[in-house]
């Protein structure tokens, strides 16, 4: 195995920069915040100023009217997104959606690229990559059947429905507004999850004999979700640093006891690793190099527990004022307990990995 | 139980019809039968026997279909409040306020925190100013756990900042009637306000209601907050609580289980009964009187279990996990760190390690205080507070 580069090159910084410009001027904690009582107005303008950076098309080569950048560059953008906790539907319609329409020629493709339309897998969004996978069902060419807990629904135009056909799956496409979703109050509601359902819903194959490429959509996902999380564990790291300095109990920084000094770096030593599992992962995918699955497994099993930590930490450290509404970090801990949970929890991934490092139970 | 005791019940319940009497009354009954905690003296709602002995009247009282006193209602009341009143108060103060608080009529918080004062609570900045018979009441006070249903507040404030910060404060029971109160509620992070936040303008309490000598009240406070601890870490039979809801989940939900999340259950199964036995074992060694700091440890070892168990509950959810019961803003009339949906009880039980003391707090404290480590440098320890403050 020859070492793959884990940092990041100029251009990628470069498109951090633009990316957390955008985020600190279009996405404030408080705007975020009120998408809990139901006022999801952030969601729009910010979804369209990122797309006018040309984020959605990243994953998409330039003749279907895409950026024809790669994984990497996806996964510094999902390093800020988690930074931000912000809420769009970029991993949900730019990553996973994305890469099963790239298995196919749909004419689709290029209007998810250039952010004109938004996809969304229906599936669970717990669903792990190597789980069995809902399908509806087909009759006369009319799709029905309910999916529920899905992620990205809500901002959707499109959704990608995996349908039952014979002993496979094929994926069809159907119209938003041809189906019925019914939003569910989530733990997270920077990504409020939908039931959905299409009764008799017209449709078209957009890709046949899907099976696998809707695992590999979803072990994109898997991948590229481990940047988020270990954006969301580096806010949290770095508010709560910033926050023992300031906070003075006994007369001093409450960051100078060593109780929270040697708690602080075990964290960052944490934080530094889910930032190289998530680097790992992107750049397997990137080049679709054969570790890719381990890869993703790997950092899935690894930050979706970090990301959990660090968040617990930022509350526990800021303590009274952490458990209050109005400071920021519940965003992170509510993101970061569902982002265990989606595309297959540690537990799932490690059960998984078992199998593809031959260390069998 | 001691038979003297069970005839005591029954009696009373002979003579006392919990289906024929109003609530309140029937539970007044109790209290002046001795029969409310029983180790309370004599007078004061007890017979002054073992705490041991509760558990077992309140079992005979329920099997009888009686009505409790809604202790969820009024957990700072019956944990703290009570026992601080009982250990410092004078006979008049316990006349007026034990039963009353332990039937639940009237509703106790604490006004301890500020936001300056948190770990650091010998530091609150809160004043009370001596007026004849009076003391006037300036400050705030954050993070008040049902302040809103409160009648009474169990308050500590600066009363000479001339002195050193832990000398200079005074432990008083503040009317949350009073014109001068003003409760805000605080929203947190489970969507609804549990706490608040009380500004004091111009309080009047009387020197009637002042808990302890002047002076006094980081003694008198130091032995509430070792009654939070303990209060806060108890739990009486096995899998109850937290380990109790997350394992019938799992008896519910064999489609659910995965060899790794049986094993972290069963570690946690581990860690929940042998902090039960311990918790049984300390209330053995300490039978009557007040908690010492080693009741720290059960806290610690409460809020641990209690957020392990619940991170455990939401995954083992998976999908339904991703649910959650209800953002709405309300203000609670009481909390039940067990209650509603799985998002919830993780969410909540975050607080446990910061209410009553952080587990931080709670360590430097059985280090220094049970086991004679040497405490950090002081800066501030023994200088003037009025200098030491910011
Ligand atoms: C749900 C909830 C309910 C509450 N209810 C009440 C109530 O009813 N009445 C009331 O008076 N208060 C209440 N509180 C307040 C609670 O007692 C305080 O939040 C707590 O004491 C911590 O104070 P702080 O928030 O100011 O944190 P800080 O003291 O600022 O602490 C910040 C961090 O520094 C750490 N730290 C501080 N000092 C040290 C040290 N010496 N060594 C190592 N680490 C240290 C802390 O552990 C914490 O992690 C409640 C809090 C919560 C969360």
């Amino acid at each position: 195995m020859s070492d793959l580069d884990l940092l990041y090159s100029d251009i990628e910084e470069d498109l951090r920069g633009s990316v957390r410009d955008l985020l600190e001027d279009r996405c404030d904690s408080d705007a975020v915040t009120r998408m809990y009582d139901g006022d999801r107005t952030v969601v729009e303008s910010l979804w369209k100023s990122l797309t006018e950076l040309g984020l959605a098309g990243l994953l998409v080569p330039e003749d279907r009217d895409g950026q024809g950048a790669s994984a990497r560059e996806a996964a510094v953008v999902l390093e800020e997104l988690g930074r931000a906790a912000a809420p769009v539907p970029f991993l949900t319609s730019s990553v996973v959606a994305t890469t099963l329409l790239l298995e196919g020629d749909s004419d689709l493709l290029a209007p998810l690229a250039t952010g004109e339309r938004t996809a969304a897998l229906l599936v669970p969004w717990s669903l792990a990559p190597d789980a069995e996978i809902p399908a509806v069902s087909i009759d006369d060419d009319r799709l029905s059947g309910t999916v529920s807990t899905v992620a990205g629904a809500l901002e959707a135009d499109l959704f990608l429905v995996p349908v039952a056909a014979g002993s496979g799956l094929s994926v069809y496409a159907v119209e938003a507004h041809e189906a019925s979703i019914v939003p569910l109050v989530s733990l997270d509601m920077t990504r409020q999850l939908a039931d959905v359902t299409v009764d008799a819903a017209p449709g078209e194959v957009v890709v046949a004999d899907a099976e696998q490429a809707v695992r590999r959509a979803l072990d994109a996902g898997a991948a590229l979700l481990a940047s988020e999380q270990a954006g969301v564990a580096r806010w949290c790291l770095d508010t709560t640093v910033a926050y023992v300095k300031d906070r003075k109990q006994f007369g001093r920084p409450v960051g100078g006891f060593q109780a929270l000094k040697h708690r602080l770096a075990d964290l960052y030593a944490g934080v530094e690793s889910a930032a190289a599992a998530a680097r790992y992962a992107a750049a397997t995918l990137a080049q679709a190099d054969p570790d890719a699955p381990v890869g993703a497994s790997t950092a899935q099993a690894f930050n979706g527990d970090v990301a959990v930590l660090a968040a617990e930490e930022a509350v526990q450290l800021h303590a009274g004022i952490g458990m209050t509404w109005e400071h920021p970090a519940h965003l992170y801990l509510k993101r970061a307990k569902a982002d265990q949970i989606a595309l297959g929890t540690p537990g799932r991934h490690r059960a998984r990995l078992a199998g593809l490092v031959g260390l069998p139970g | 139980m001691n038979s003297q005791l069970r005839e005591r019940v029954r009696d009373f319940l002979a003579d006392h019809d919990p289906r024929a009497m109003e609530r309140v009354d029937f539970l007044r009954a109790r209290y002046d039968a001795g029969l409310a905690w029983v180790h309370f003296p004599v007078g004061h709602g007890g017979l002054g026997l073992e705490q041991a002995l509760q558990p077992d009247v309140d079992r005979l009282f329920r099997e009888a279909g009686a009505p409790d006193n809604r202790p969820g209602v009024n957990p700072i009341g019956l944990g703290m409040a009570a026992p601080t009143i009982l250990a410092f108060g004078s006979d008049a103060q316990k006349d007026r306020f034990l039963r009353p608080l332990w039937t639940g009529e009237e509703v106790w918080c604490q006004l301890f925190s500020e936001p300056g004062a948190g770990s650091d609570l010998a530091n609150v900045a809160t004043r009370a100013v001596r007026d004849g018979d009076e003391w006037v009441v300036n400050g705030q006070k954050v993070w008040t756990s049902g302040a809103h249903n409160a009648r009474f507040a169990i308050l500590l404030a600066r009363t000479d900042s001339s002195l050193p910060k832990h000398f200079g404060m005074t432990y008083f029971l503040c009317d949350m009637t009073d014109p001068g109160v003003d409760v805000r509620p605080l929203r947190q992070i489970t969507g609804e306000a549990e706490f608040n936040e009380v500004f004091l303008t111009d309080v009047r309490i009387p020197d009637g209601q002042r808990l302890g000598d002047v002076g006094e009240g980081w003694k008198v406070a130091n032995a509430t907050l070792n009654n939070e601890r303990i209060s806060i870490g108890k739990s009486a039979d096995r899998e109850s609580g937290m380990l109790g809801v997350v394992a019938s989940t799992w008896r519910e939900r064999p489609d659910l289980r995965t060899p790794d999340l049986h094993d972290r259950l069963l570690r946690l199964w581990v860690d929940a009964e042998v902090a039960r036995l311990t918790g049984t074992r300390l209330r053995q060694k300490l039978a009557q009187g007040q908690p010492g700091p080693e009741g720290s440890t059960m806290k610690l070892g409460f809020a641990r279990i209690a957020q392990q168990l619940s991170g455990l509950e939401v995954e083992l959810l998976g999908e339904k996990g991703l649910h959650y019961s209800d953002w709405t803003m309300v203000r609670p009339g009481h909390v039940d760190f067990n209650g509603r949906d799985a998002g919830y009880r993780y969410l909540r039980a975050k607080g446990n390690s910061i209410e009553g003391g952080t587990s931080e707090i709670l360590r430097n404290i059985v280090a220094e205080r049970v086991l004679g480590l040497p405490g950090e440098h002081r800066v501030d320890k023994n200088i003037p507070w009025k200098e030491s403050a910011k």
